[in-house]
């Protein structure tokens, strides 16, 4: 009996490792299939993700380019980086700060017809607030045009 | 005047912290630590009430008050607008740190004056540190000069009542774990931890738990009637913050009912206490430094980031290294056989510990990703989903059957006839769901026989095996997960919804119901004017309810909101948001029905009402007599006594 807390111990230790290794297990596997990725439309311009994999697509709502459909549910709009635009469409209620020159970030899938179908928009509470993901988008492309406009001249 | 007042009160209240403070080193000193504590929870107060009165009174020169505050607000929402910002919520998690040191300092030592001076120490050097951050760079007494005539208004989305509660009840909670963080602190450089340390430090954990789940309701409650925030629960990073250190208390007081009971999991106990109250840091840290995007980031200022992750990083890494230094000295408590209550409680400590593992890393995955791998992703409800839910599954099946094990060594012959109602509800309540409601998700189908087997188990708990008011509050905070848990899938699985465009006068079919749009008009409130669409429901010809849902306008700051109308029935809610119109006489009308949908929020009332009853259970064990009427840590009495011999 003199050996038993010990060899508990020892035997609650291991349980406790099993359990978290497990639950790591879980959680890397999760985060695999489940992790939504981030894109600008340039990014989309040079890669495109599967049909109905779920992404998060940001940049600006392109000025002018909003539309509704004939049922009024469904929204048509463009979401642009300044260098690439991507054309996405979206059924529900609209975020209060939707807007035209905008950050909008919206989480969706590619169908199998190549139309961008958002299933959520996030459009920032805060009126001065810009999503880090679209303030680094749009600094990309200006980026990218930059170079562009060097490389031209 | 009053302003810099209480500016001279918050440098008070630091001085007091660090005399407070000195409580660590003994020798004579930590006779201050009381004085000292009283004090800094005085000038905490006094600071406090100068910023409430700066909002009260729209001191335009005080420039929190022109950014967050206007004349034209209700007065509860200028009241409230003092911790709807950066600076004044960190004044309120230094205001209830100091609260809770007076707390400590004037309840009756049990461990010792010397344990108590030791504990306030702790207490007052992590106020120390986070008052000079609020001083040294996020003073809330900051002059403008010169002073507006108005203010610029507080953010509308948080122009709702539960912008009076959430906030402060979720301070309580976080910031009250320090006491078990202080008390696991001062007994590791004690050396001194069993079952005395247990029963002292389990009144803390468990009022603070009870404050940590109802703030934490509230928020979910008010993000259900928020529509831009998503639902009652999305996994958003700042919800996140606000859930691990509620699970770590969680684990961390059945672990201390362990100990208490058994001296048993010293070391473990020890660090669940340290991690409960760091998580609650880290919380605070993630919450005001933006770190994590979230929609619920109002309080935001990232320039304090650094500052905040040093301080942070700074009281972790000297509780973690004082466990590590002195966490193998600890001489390991009582063994015991695997089937028994301490058993049951240790699987619950592992269970939670692992769905606090799953939330960590599906909280930090896209921060570390960004940072090695350099791009963007989230991680969203499907990871939690898949994740927590059947970590939970298990908990629930596990809670049903641990009550009913007896502590050191318990046979199993009994549980059959225990569990037997709870099998009988659980197997119904599937059926039911599969026959009736027609539900076909395995995890919704699981997920309901979780609640009947836990609710069932723990009902009869309550009414047979009840003795005291510690056993009844378990029993109770059981049965209110399984609430929860049966709120959560049913209106999960039950709810229909429909988004259809409707002009005035329109009426379309919705489940069996029809819902008819009468009207939209202008309407008026304090500081907004409103579009307010007036939607009936009803069944065969019969009136249900009627639904006001608005889309209201704001000028100051001016912005617009969309206010979901909610109508509560026996079977659950309808809830009803108004769109953009179309500018043809057609509106954008989204309604739901969401059965049962407010037993998550009951439910959590039940656990917070079940951890307040276990604070008062183990008030009356200590009777006069001596003789502790039951045994068990939470009161519970074993339904048998079945010994190893």
């Amino acid at each position: 009996m003199a050996a038993k807390p010990k060899s508990q111990r020892l035997i609650l230790a291991m349980l406790a490792l099993a359990a978290l290794g497990g639950a790591g297990l879980l959680a890397a596997s999760a985060l695999g299939d489940t992790s939504t990725y981030f894109y600008a439309p340039t990014d989309l311009a040079t890669s495109r993700p599967e049909a109905g994999r779920s992404i998060r697509l940001g940049g600006l709502v392109k000025e002018g380019s909003v539309s509704r459909s004939e049922d009024g549910l469904t929204l048509r709009f463009t979401v642009t980086d300044m260098v690439n635009e991507t054309a996405v469409s979206y059924t529900g209620l609209v975020p209060d700060l939707f807007r035209e020159k905008q950050g909008v970030v919206a989480t969706g899938s590619f169908g199998p017809d190549g139309r961008f179908k958002a299933k959520e928009l996030l459009a920032k509470h805060d009126e001065n607030y810009m999503p880090p993901e679209v303030a680094d988008a749009l600094e990309r492309g200006t980026q990218q045009m930059e170079a562009k406009a060097q490389s031209g001249a | 005047m009053i302003a810099e007042l209480g500016h001279f009160a918050l440098w008070m209240a630091a001085a007091a912290s660090l005399l407070q403070s000195l409580g660590l080193l003994g020798r004579g000193i930590e006779r201050l630590a009381v004085p000292a504590a009283l004090a800094q929870a005085l000038f905490a107060a006094l600071a406090f009430s100068g910023l409430a009165w700066a909002f009260m009174a729209s001191d335009f020169s005080v420039r929190l008050v022109t950014l967050h505050s206007h004349t034209s607000m209700p007065a509860l929402y200028k009241f409230a607008g003092v911790w709807a910002n950066h600076e004044g919520s960190l004044l309120l998690w230094v205001l209830v740190m100091a609260l809770a040191g007076a707390a400590v300092a004037l309840a009756p030592p049990a461990l010792g004056r010397h344990f108590r001076a030791r504990t306030l120490g702790v207490m007052g050097s992590v106020s120390v540190g986070f008052l000079v951050f609020l001083l040294l760079a996020s003073n809330p007494f900051a002059r403008i000069s010169p002073a507006p005539t108005e203010g610029q208004g507080l953010n509308p989305l948080l122009q709702d009542p539960g912008l009076a509660l959430h906030p402060p009840l979720l301070t309580i909670g976080s910031v009250g774990l320090s006491v078990a963080f202080a008390f696991a602190v001062a007994a590791m450089l004690d050396g001194e931890v069993g079952p005395r340390w247990a029963k002292a430090v389990k009144p803390w954990v468990l009022a603070a738990w009870s404050f940590l789940t109802l703030g934490i309701a509230l928020g979910s409650f008010w993000a259900y009637h928020e529509p831009g925030w998503g639902g009652w629960w999305v996994w958003d990073p700042v919800e996140n913050a606000a859930l691990m250190p509620w699970i770590a208390a969680t684990a961390l007081f059945h672990s201390v009912a362990l100990l208490a009971q058994r001296d048993a999991l010293r070391a473990w106990t020890l660090l669940l206490a340290v991690m409960a109250f760091s998580l609650s840091m880290l919380g605070t840290l993630i919450v005001r430094s933006g770190l994590l995007p979230s929609v619920h980031g109002f309080a935001v200022d990232p320039a304090s980031g650094q500052f905040l992750t040093v301080l942070i990083a700074l009281y972790v890494g000297g509780a973690l290294g004082i466990y590590a230094w002195k966490a193998g000295g600890i001489p390991s408590g009582e063994s015991f056989e695997p089937v028994s209550r301490e058993g049951a409680l240790v699987a619950n400590s592992l269970l939670l510990a692992s769905m606090l593992g799953v939330v960590f890393v599906g909280t930090f995955y896209p921060l570390a990703r960004e940072g090695f791998a350099g791009n963007r992703i989230s991680v969203g409800p499907p990871h939690f989903n898949a994740t927590v839910v059947p970590l939970l599954l298990v908990m629930a099946v596990l809670m049903a059957i641990g009550p009913w094990l007896s502590w050191r060594s318990s046979s199993t012959t009994h549980l059959a006839s225990r569990l037997l109602p709870a099998g009988v509800a659980a197997a119904a309540a599937t059926l039911i769901a599969l026959a009736i409601f027609d539900v076909r998700s395995t995890i919704a189908l699981l997920g309901f026989a979780a609640a009947f087997w836990l609710g069932g188990s723990s009902l009869h708990l309550l009414v047979k095996q009840a003795p005291t008011l510690g056993s009844a509050g378990m029993a109770l905070a059981h049965f209110g997960v399984a609430v929860s848990i049966l709120g959560a899938t049913a209106s999960g699985a039950l709810q229909s919804e429909a988004l259809v465009t409707m002009r005035v006068g329109d009426r379309v079919g919705f489940g069996g119901w029809q819902v008819e749009l009468i009207d939209v008009r202008p309407v008026a409130g304090p500081n907004w004017t409103a579009l307010e669409a007036e939607v009936h429901f009803s069944r065969d010809g019969a009136a249900i309810a009627t639904l006001r849902p608005q889309v209201r306008s704001f000028t100051r700051p001016e912005m617009e909101t969309t206010e979901a109308a909610l109508h509560s029935l026996w079977w659950g809610d309808f809830h009803a948001v108004l769109g953009k119109p179309d500018g043809l006489g057609k509106w954008q009308i989204h309604v739901w029905s969401r059965p049962l949908i407010r037993l998550i929020w009951l439910g959590a009332f039940l656990m917070a009402l079940g951890g307040a009853m276990a604070i008062a259970g183990k008030a009356r064990m200590r009777l006069p007599s001596g003789r502790t009427a039951y045994p068990s840590a939470f009161d519970s009495r074993p339904v048998e006594r079945v010994g190893p011999g």
